[in-house]
């Protein structure tokens, strides 16, 4: 497969920068999964889309609104009403997918080079992504592997919470970089490090 | 102004986009009644208080859905699918035996 670009390196700045005198507040870094892929279900067959992504996944969606879950470097979560944006660090996911849904349960795209994908950890990662989105991203509100679609003025975010401290964001590729930059800007009071 | 999606919950203003009046009925497309066609194209009845109106949740789930806004206080009484709203829609246009 072809080896995706980072649009990034050209301002990727490795090491602590801003206010980092009393350590840093956020970690910045880009996942490069291997595989971005949304998957939409056609109207009413949503619970056999579920079953093929626990199939070719072995993610268990629950029910409900964003809901979403996330290991071992996998995640998928609810985007829309019967649409789920999955992520893979290994390639193939969206060969692996389009073999398990069949073509009256829905459709799979591959934006696996069409996405960027930027982890904001660490303990102000809630605190820099309230900056940016007016979304409850407390805990209660927005629990670990589920997920949601937003929008930072005309940048759509897609963000899902992989850990207690940590959140990942996939958003339009040619929009990442300076949606990158922003986000140093935003974090640079409470210091951040690149990694 | 907080609009709450019926997927994504309470979301801000800013993630929504206006579609217009849901009230209007869009005539038979095969109709030559020039006077269905004006209603629809231009007549609004540009209410004070509870306006029932499309948005698209835009800057999140994309979804299309029907709010009813109070045009006075712009509080927003309820909120649906657009789907659903067109399914009963054309539900009780054919049970009143009217053409969709």
């Amino acid at each position: 497969m072809v080896e995706p670009l980072s649009p990034l390196a050209p301002v990727w700045k490795p090491g602590s920068h801003g206010n980092f005198v009393d350590g840093v507040g956020v970690v910045l870094s880009e996942t490069r999964p291997g595989s971005i892929v949304e998957a939409a279900a056609w109207h009413g067959a949503e619970k056999k889309l579920m079953a093929a992504i626990r199939k070719a996944t072995g993610l268990s969606l629950p029910d409900g609104a964003g809901a979403g879950a996330y290991a071992d470097g996998r995640g998928a979560f609810g985007i829309a009403p019967g649409r789920f944006l999955l992520a893979d660090q290994a390639e193939g996911l969206a060969e692996r997918l389009s073999a398990a849904v069949a073509a009256d349960t829905g459709t799979v795209t591959d934006l696996s080079h069409g996405r960027t994908a930027i982890r904001v950890a660490g303990p102000k990662a809630e605190w820099l992504l309230s900056k940016f989105f007016a979304i409850d991203f407390a805990l209660p509100a927005f629990p670990v592997g589920s997920g949601l679609a937003t929008v930072h003025h005309d940048i759509f975010a897609q963000i899902q919470r992989t850990g207690e401290n940590a959140f990942d964001l996939y958003v339009f590729r040619s929009f990442a970089r300076s949606f990158w930059t922003m986000l140093g800007h935003g974090a640079e009071e409470a210091g951040y490090e690149v990694r | 102004m907080l609009i709450t999606c019926p997927y994504c919950g309470p979301r801000d203003l800013a993630e929504f986009t206006y579609q217009g009046d849901a009230n209007r009925v869009r005539p038979d497309p095969a109709s030559t009644d020039h006077e269905a066609w004006y209603d629809y194209v231009y007549q609004r009845a540009n209410p004070v208080g509870d306006h029932k109106e499309y948005w698209q949740h835009s800057g999140g789930c994309r979804s299309h859905i029907v709010v009813v806004r109070n045009t006075m206080t712009h509080a927003v009484g309820s909120v649906g699918f657009a789907r659903e709203h067109e399914e009963r829609k054309s539900a009780a246009r054919h049970k009143s035996g009217e053409k969709a």
